[in-house]
C-alpha cells in the first residue's frame, strides 16, 4: 500500500508556525516581487481569492481582514525537510514528490494503516507544526486521489463522507464504497489529468473518475496518450506509473523577474542577467543536467507609456552542453552586450536554459574542443559543486561570479533586486532572524 | 619504517581510547600519507549532539525581556525549543498567548488542576489559563545558550 502525504496550504501553514497571529485569519503568500497570490489559507479561499491571482486584484480585501506576506522560500524549504524527516520514520521507502508532498511505500508494514496514518499526521503537527492530509491506495494515482478526498472532506464538509477527512484509506474500504467515491469525483481531479485532457474526456462522455476507470484503455491510448491509459490501469489498482512519469525532469529552466526599479545602465542589466544565469545554473546542476543553449530576454514595461519601448531576446548556442556557471554567465553577458540599447528603461529580464541533457552523457566522448578552449572555460564540476555547497551552507551569494555584482559592487541592495516588502524572518536558517520570544 | 611512526598525537590518543578503531586507523594510515584529516574514525565533539535530540522538531528562539530571569534566562539568550517533548509540570515552555510567543514555566501539578504559566521574576505577573480555555504550548525549552563574554552582535 502507498500513501501520499502533503501539507495543507504549505506556505501559509509555515508562516503560521512562527506567527500565531496569522492563525484563523485570511492569509495569502505573494510571489517574488509581490505580484501574485501563490498560496492561500482556507479563509482567504473563502474570501474568493483565486490561485495565482494578481495581488492588485485582491488587495481591497484587506478591508475584510486579508493579510499578505511575501514568499519566504528559505523557511518553506527547511520546514519541508523537517516534515519529510518525520514521515520517513513511518515507512521503509519514501519518494519526495514536491516541497510539500511525498509518497511512502508501506509494503511489508503490518498493522492498521489508518491508525499509522493518523499517528503520522499527529506527529507532523506536533513536531513541525504543519497540518497535513494522508491518502492510502494501492497505486500512486489512487493514493493521490485518497489524499484529495481526505483534504476535501476536511475543507468542504459534505463533499465527501466526514469520516474520510484528514486520513483516508482506499484499502480500508469496500469495493462498493470506493466505486461510489470515484463516481462522485470529477475526472479533472485525477492525478495527471490536466485541464485540456479533462475537457476532451468530458466531451466524450467521461465525467468522473469512475467513468474513467470503466473506459476502454486501447481507445484512450489512441485518442490521448499512454499516460492516460496508465492512469486508467492505476485507477483499477495496477501500479504502472512511476513518480518520474508524471514529473519528468524539466526540459527548460527559466529564471526571470521584474525589476524593483527599471534599469537603464548596461552594468545593471549584465548584473541581473548574470544573477539569473547563476540561479538557473544551480537549478540545472540540481537535476543533474547540462544545457545546450542559453537565451536571454529583457524588455521595457508597456505600462510606462512615456518610455521608449524595446524588447530583446537572444539565444546563445553553447559549444558544448555545460552546467558551468562561468560559461553560462559569460554567454548571458555576451547576449546582453549584443542586444542592449542605451537610454532605455528595462523593467524585466530573464534567462532560459534549454536543450537540456544528462550532464554525464558527454564524459566518455573524445573531447575535441578541450584543446582550443582556454582552461578556465572548461567544465569544472568540482568547482561548481563546491560553490553550490558553500552557498547552501553560508547562505545565498556567499560565493558569486564577478559579474553578478558588477553594478552594485556587492552591496546588499541591488537595483534590480526583488521587491519583497512583506517577507517574514527566515526563522530556521539565519542566526539573526530567529523568532523573538517574550520572557 | 612503518607509517605508524608518524601518527599525529591526537590520532594516537584516539587509537588508544578506542580499541575497535585501531585496526581501521592503522590500515588507513598505512594506505595513505597519514593525514589526520582523512581519518574517519575520529569525530570532534559536536554541540548539536548535546543540544538537539530531535533535529526535525528543534527550533531556536531569541529571548527578550526579564520575566524568566530567576530561571537563568536573560534577554539575548538563545533558547533551544523541542516540539517533540511532551510538555509537563515544571517544564519551561513557549506558549502562545494572544497571538504572541511567550516563554514561561508550566505549572500543572496534577491532571485537571488549574494551569498557570509562571514567570520567574516576582515583578512579572503569572498567567492563569481559565478553565475550559485551550492551553497552546508551542514547544518545550530544553537548553539555554548564554554568551558570557560579550560576543559580537550582542
Amino acid at each position: 500500500m502507498l500513501a501520499l502525504v502533503d501539507a495543507n496550504n504549505m506556505y501559509v501553514s509555515c508562516e503560521r508556525v512562527f506567527a500565531p497571529r496569522l492563525r484563523g485569519r485570511p492569509v495569502v503568500v505573494l510571489s517574488s516581487n509581490d505580484g501574485a497570490c501563490i498560496a492561500r489559507s482556507n479563509e482567504a479561499k473563502d474570501l474568493g481569492v483565486k490561485m495565482a491571482q494578481p495581488w492588485f486584484e485582491v488587495r481591497h480585501l484587506q478591508r475584510q481582514g486579508l493579510l499578505a506576506v511575501s514568499a519566504n522560500f528559505e523557511l518553506y524549504g527547511d520546514m519541508s525537510q523537517r516534515m519529510m524527516a518525520v514521515e520517513a520514520r513511518y515507512a521503509p521507502r519514501q519518494k519526495v514528490y514536491s516541497i510539500d508532498e511525498s509518497f511512502l511505500d508501506f509494503e511489508g508494514v503490518s498493522g492498521d494503516l489508518l491508525a499509522i496514518g493518523r499517528d503520522m499526521r499527529a506527529a507532523i503537527w506536533r513536531e513541525v507544526g504543519l497540518p497535513s492530509c494522508v491518502g492510502f491506495g494501492p497505486t500512486k494515482t489512487l493514493a493521490k486521489l485518497a489524499n484529495h478526498v481526505a483534504k476535501m472532506a476536511e475543507r468542504k464538509p459534505g463533499s465527501y463522507p466526514a469520516h474520510l477527512a484528514q486520513v483516508c484509506s482506499f484499502g480500508a474500504m469496500s469495493p462498493e464504497d470506493l466505486a461510489a467515491l470515484l463516481d462522485a469525483t470529477p475526472v479533472g481531479d485525477v492525478w495527471g489529468i490536466g485541464r485540456r485532457i479533462s475537457g476532451q474526456l468530458i466531451a466524450s462522455g467521461i465525467h468522473t473518475a469512475g467513468d474513467l476507470r470503466r473506459s476502454d484503455t486501447a481507445t484512450l491510448r489512441k485518442q490521448f496518450n499512454v499516460t492516460v491509459e496508465k492512469t486508467v490501469l492505476e485507477l483499477r489498482g495496477t501500479a504502472c506509473l512511476t513518480v518520474d512519469d508524471v514529473v519528468a525532469p524539466r526540459q527548460q529552466i527559466l529564471v526571470s523577474r521584474s525589476f524593483g526599479t527599471p534599469i537603464h545602465q548596461l552594468d545593471g542589466l549584465i548584473e541581473a542577467a548574470s544573477e539569473f544565469a547563476a540561479r538557473a545554473a544551480e537549478k540545472l546542476r540540481e537535476q543533474g543536467s547540462a544545457a545546450g543553449s542559453l537565451s536571454v530576454f529583457f524588455a521595457t514595461s508597456p505600462y510606462r507609456v512615456n518610455d521608449r519601448q524595446h524588447s530583446a531576446s537572444l539565444t546563445m548556442p553553447l559549444v558544448r552542453p555545460t552546467a558551468d556557471s562561468r560559461v553560462l554567465i559569460t554567454a548571458a553577458t555576451e547576449a546582453v552586450r549584443q542586444a542592449w540599447r542605451p537610454g532605455v528603461n528595462y523593467a524585466k529580464a530573464g534567462v532560459i536554459l534549454s536543450d537540456l541533457q544528462n550532464a554525464g552523457a558527454h564524459q566518455g566522448e573524445l573531447d575535441l574542443f578541450s584543446a582550443c578552449e582556454p582552461a578556465p572555460v572548461r567544465d569544472q564540476p568540482k568547482l561548481m559543486a563546491a560553490m553550490d555547497a558553500l552557498n547552501r551552507r553560508f547562505g545565498r551569494d556567499a560565493v558569486r561570479i564577478g559579474s553578478q555584482t558588477l553594478a552594485s559592487s556587492g552591496q546588499a541592495t541591488r537595483s534590480w533586486a526583488v521587491k519583497q516588502e512583506r517577507r517574514t524572518p527566515r526563522c530556521t536558517t539565519r542566526w539573526d532572524e530567529m523568532p523573538r520570544v517574550r520572557c | 619504517m612503518h607509517r605508524q611512526d608518524f601518527l599525529h598525537p591526537g590520532e594516537a590518543a584516539a587509537v588508544g581510547a578506542d580499541p575497535s578503531a585501531t585496526a581501521a586507523t592503522r590500515s588507513a594510515v598505512a594506505a595513505g600519507f597519514g593525514s589526520p584529516s582523512h581519518d574517519t574514525t575520529v569525530r570532534r565533539i559536536d554541540l548539536n549532539d548535546a543540544l538537539i535530540q530531535h533535529p526535525q522538531a528543534t527550533f531556536v528562539m531569541r529571548a527578550e525581556g526579564t520575566g524568566m530571569r530567576d530561571a537563568g534566562i536573560d534577554g539575548g539568550d538563545v533558547l533551544v525549543v523541542d516540539r517533540a517533548v511532551a510538555p509537563g509540570h515544571g517544564h519551561i515552555v513557549i506558549a502562545v498567548l494572544d497571538g504572541e510567543l511567550v516563554c514561561r514555566r508550566l505549572h500543572r501539578p496534577a491532571p485537571g488542576a488549574e494551569v498557570v504559566l509562571q514567570a520567574a521574576n516576582p515583578e512579572v505577573a503569572d498567567h492563569r489559563v481559565p478553565e475550559g480555555d485551550a492551553l497552546d504550548v508551542w514547544g518545550v525549552v530544553t537548553y539555554v545558550i548564554k554568551s558570557l563574554a560579550h560576543a559580537p552582535g550582542r
